[in-house]
């Protein structure tokens, strides 16, 4: 769900004028190349043109395990620990108890009415059919006491997100200073994979509950933040000026003004808090969560894939019902995806104005209700009647079978999926892993610093090349070069069916429409589930890891394409299609240079999502910094496992810079 | 409206949770899992490892805690070096299958005493390097590390960079291969399948074929009843050479102990986990049992807790021992 890096205000971004650009990007090019010209054969004289030289890494892998056995050590003891850190896990672990407790309280009867309520109050009546019939089905599947157990997890630390989130919002909502503080912050903490925040926690708190709580509140309130303090700026000048005149207070003007004209926004951003902790709850599992994601992760690990899907359906139904019910009645709001036109925020008749008519009798309804709640569920028992179980695990696992006896290999005329899955290792990210490698280190940085400048600025090219060379230092260089081998072939075959599939949908109609429930669907999943299927069907490697990817970022690229083709000037069509353009001509020459800050922004999404998933893949064999990550967290090795997290966050950074041209120009606007 | 309510839920959370904390100090080791003992449940957590013979254990463990002794049992996935520590922590109440962790054991068991011994699993692993048979039979001199050089070119695979492949599993097992293969001076990668169930995949495929491979694996397994492996001779067990390795482990350069298995239990849980606590402790069974379980999970697909009432059916007299 990391897929929020664009703002709304992004889409607004001028075109830029290809007259200009061409010889500023020749004059970049110029100044890079004499630059290297110069340093080059300097820097690999003194220090040899192979992988990132040793002379110029820095261990700290002595230092980190020394810290981690001093707080092993000191965890029981220690000041910090007693009066600080304990009080946090114990707030935390209380909270989550608490929640538990009254879930448990409910029963499964109360919980599934009260959610249905619940939604249906929320988003209406499809939204609470939804949920009731998704609780039946975890239930059904086995999963409820997993299933309450992350829900605990996810309320807790959604409370802590949105609250924390809001706040920070409100500060840089208000103050010019903070913003600019924040902002870029807050950015680079969206285009970070989720794994990358696991370790810090771990090394803290240990493995438990509290810390994946924590992890998941990190995570899960940037968007909250950036999203309140996007509203809380945006609001109308205009209206600013009115309320200003009637002599309102700076609390008044807040109160009355801003935050209810905010309104779209914090909504978006509690639900984009609320698909992010999901998300991160899940992954969590790897440092103890418990839940659904352990269930997942416990058959990951023997590759039982019957009991994933088990425990993963109930995640995915999970993520649907929490969608559907916190984007309430208002238009399908597109989790990360700039909404085409329209100005965000201007739709106040619907917000709280027009109900106190009825608050009375709501209340009452609502006493009554929750009464009826937990009256059914001290009727109907604590756990899902044992009785009403479907155990689907077999099943699926003897389908599982039939498919690696009948398409895993030997299919006449396409192979099979395990061939696929060779094929792509050997022929494409074999040669790529070891070309990447086997460049220069001066030459890779060379590379990116070309690439960022001419997509960016050299704000975002100096951030992408210090990224680059602080993976170096770390020591981290070829397993990053590992990864990013694995995360350009991903993105190339995302781009490709990206493109072709948002041509169709931006030229058919029908095509669109059949494809819009898919693409939210298979945007509100977490991306722990991907890797399920793609066991079956790849087995284990770096090919699973790269279709799961593939998977996940798809949709977002899918939808930003297809807006950004569907945008494009009627008119600039019209005149293209008089002067006797093909199909493949207007697509070539009028759309794609039309919509080109949009197939920009796609590819920086494509870039993020892949990489996300690309980590994760480390617990189905994608190897490299992911897996120093598993690694280290199943040696109890927090050394190795910090620095490739470092490593990764440095990663996700160079590739989100290197690929970001639209921000830069809208804060330069 | 939704927005009060929410800042209202974070209030009272936050004031239950001020509440609950009081002003004193909190020591988060002796936190347990916010799901323990909820709903009046007598609860008991076992930590399970990613292999097959831990969940054979933990299975049978769980069966019999929840249908004889009315428990409710819960299961966690942790690896083996951080459950020492989420055991100490009391996250986790026990281990019933570590392979030995001397580090871990001296600063749980003997120095904060957060963690108590709780006897033998009756189990004996062995970890070493092995080679299929129809290898060895082909090419009998490899099973002496001292020819393993010799084959190294027959061993390489794409994984392996150039040199022979020697395959390891999960990255959370018991290993000194990195030590081992630099301290041998072998021309060997040791490459990670990620985890053991891919890397039994991987040794199905090779034997399917009949290639050669060389694996990290240990016994008891179930996996030899299908594949035939025979052990390769490492220099031999040394106590000066353990002695080394628990200081630093990349010095390794012997072969792997034989480990009698042991079960830990978190030390609170052991004093007042009644008869819980005391049925682990006796838990104790043999390869066999073990693998007897390991089988009907990992090749007849039942689920853990199916594989567990079988034996259990089976074997009465055996498990009626272990109830306290």
């Amino acid at each position: 769900m990391s897929s929020s890096t664009t703002s709304p205000a992004s889409s607004t971004v001028a075109l830029p004028k290809t007259g200009i650009t061409v010889p500023v990007a020749a004059r970049k090019l110029m100044l890079l190349v004499a630059l290297t010209a110069v340093a080059a054969p300097l820097a690999a004289a003194r220090w040899g043109s192979g992988s990132w030289p040793e002379a110029l890494t820095v261990s700290l892998k002595g230092p980190l395990t020394t810290a981690n056995n001093w707080i092993i050590d000191n965890r029981d003891s220690h000041w910090v620990f007693l009066y600080f850190f304990g009080h946090i896990s114990n707030a935390i672990i209380s909270a989550v108890r608490g929640v538990y407790v009254v879930l448990l309280a409910l029963g499964w009867a109360g919980v599934t009415a009260g959610a249905s309520l619940l939604a249906w109050r929320l988003a209406g009546v499809r939204a609470a059919v939804t949920a009731l019939a998704s609780f039946a089905v975890c239930g059904a599947l086995g999963m409820w006491v997993p299933t309450m157990r992350t829900l605990a997890l996810m309320i807790v630390a959604v409370a802590a997100s949105v609250a924390v989130g809001a706040l920070l919002g409100l500060a840089a909502g208000l103050s010019d200073r903070t913003f600019r503080v924040l902002r870029p912050v807050l950015d680079t903490m969206q285009a970070l994979p989720a794994f990358a925040y696991l370790l810090p926690v771990v090394l803290v708190f240990g493995i438990g509950v509290a810390p994946a709580v924590l992890a998941t509140v990190v995570y899960a309130a940037p968007p909250m933040a950036r999203l309140t303090a996007l509203g809380l700026r945006g609001t109308d000048k205009g209206v600013l000026e009115a309320v200003d005149s009637l002599g309102a207070t700076a609390r008044q003007r807040l109160l009355t003004a801003r935050l209810p004209m905010a309104r779209r926004e914090l909504l978006l951003g509690v639900n984009q808090s609320i698909m992010m902790a999901l998300s991160m709850a899940v992954i969590a599992s790897v440092i103890g969560a418990d839940g659904l994601g352990d269930r997942v992760y416990q058959a990951l690990s023997t590759v039982d894939v019957g009991a994933a899907l088990t425990a993963g359906i109930p995640i995915v139904l999970l993520a649907i019902v929490l969608d559907r019910t916190t984007s309430g009645r208002g238009p399908r709001l597109w989790a990360g995806v700039p909404q085409a036109g329209g100005t965000p925020g201007r739709r106040l008749g619907e917000g709280g104005h027009n109900r106190p008519r009825s608050r009375t009798r709501t209340a009452t309804t609502w006493a009554v209700a929750a009464a009826a709640v937990v009256a059914l569920g001290r009727l109907a028992g604590t756990s899902w009647p044992d009785g009403w179980t479907v155990a689907i695990a077999a099943p699926v696992n003897h389908a599982k079978d039939w498919m690696v006896d009948h398409l895993y290999s030997g299919i006449p005329g396409i192979g099979g999926s395990a061939d696929w899955a060779a094929h792509y290792t050997g022929w494409i990210l074999d040669p790529l892993r070891n070309g990447l490698q086997a460049l220069p280190w001066w030459g890779t940085i060379v590379i990116v610093a070309a690439l960022a400048w001419l997509i960016g600025t050299w704000r975002t090219t100096l951030t992408a090349v210090l990224s680059l060379a602080a993976i170096g230092v770390l020591g981290r260089w070829d397993p990053a070069m590992d990864t990013l081998s694995q995360v350009l072939a991903a993105v190339a075959v995302t781009l490709v069916l990206g493109f072709a599939v948002a041509v169709a949908a931006a030229r058919s109609p029908r095509v669109d429409r059949l494809l819009r429930p898919v693409l939210d669907v298979f945007q509100t999943m977490p991306q722990f589930v991907y890797l399920i299927p793609v066991v079956a069907l790849f087995g284990v490697g770096r090919a699973p890891a790269a279709a799961a990817a593939v998977v996940y970022a798809l949709p977002a690229v899918v939808r930003i394409v297809s807006q950004g083709l569907r945008r494009v000037n009627p008119g600039a069509l019209e005149s293209a299609r008089s002067l006797g353009a093909t199909g493949g001509q207007q697509l070539r020459q009028v759309q794609f240079p039309l919509a080109r800050p949009e197939l920009l922004l796609a590819v920086n999404q494509a870039v993020v999502l892949v990489l996300s998933v690309v980590i994760i893949g480390a617990l189905v064999g994608g190897g490299a910094l992911g897996y120093e990550v598993v690694f280290g967290l199943a040696q109890g090795d927090l050394a190795t496992g910090l620095v490739a997290g470092t490593a990764i966050a440095c990663l996700g950074l160079m590739l989100d810079r290197v690929t970001q041209p639209v921000k830069a120009k809208a804060k330069e606007a | 409206m939704a927005r009060r309510k929410l800042i209202t839920t974070v209030a009272v959370t936050g004031l239950l949770a001020a509440a609950a904390t009081g002003c004193g100090a909190a020591d988060m080791t002796k936190q347990a899992s916010p799901y323990a003992n909820a709903a009046g449940a007598k609860t008991v957590t076992l930590s399970v490892q990613s292999w097959v013979g831990a969940r054979a254990n933990a299975a049978v463990a769980q069966y019999l805690l929840e249908h004889q002794l009315g428990y409710r049992v819960d299961t966690v996935q942790v690896d083996e070096v951080p459950a020492w520590d989420a055991l100490s922590q009391g996250r986790v109440d026990a281990i019933l299958e570590d392979w030995g962790h001397p580090d871990q054991e001296k600063r749980y068991v003997h120095d904060k005493k957060t963690v108590t011994d709780a006897g033998p699993l009756g189990v004996t692993g062995h970890i070493g390097w092995w080679v299929p048979k129809y290898f060895a039979d082909a090419h009998p001199d490899v099973l002496d590390w001292k020819n393993l050089n010799k084959y190294a070119a027959q061993l390489h695979t794409p994984e392996s960079g150039g040199k022979g492949q020697l395959l390891d599993g999960s990255p959370s097992y018991v290993t000194n291969d990195k030590a081992l293969v630099s301290n041998l001076k072998l021309d060997y990668q040791v490459v990670f399948a990620g985890s053991e169930a891919a890397q039994i995949t991987q040794i199905k495929q090779f034997a399917k074929d009949k290639k050669p491979f060389l694996s990290y694996w240990y016994e008891p397994q179930w996996l030899f009843n299908e594949v035939p492996l025979v052990e390769v001779r490492l220099p031999e067990h040394t106590q000066a050479c353990d002695d080394k390795g628990t200081k630093d482990p990349s010095t390794v350069d012997c072969a792997y102990p034989t480990t009698p298995l042991k079960k830990f239990l978190n030390t609170g849980f052991a004093d007042k986990g009644g008869k819980a606590a005391r049925f682990l402790e006796k838990f104790h069974w043999t390869k066999a049992d073990q693998n007897e379980v390991s089988q009907m999970i990992a090749e007849d697909k039942l689920s853990a807790d199916e594989a567990a009432k079988r034996w259990v059916q089976r074997h009465p007299d055996e498990w009626k021992a272990w109830m306290p």
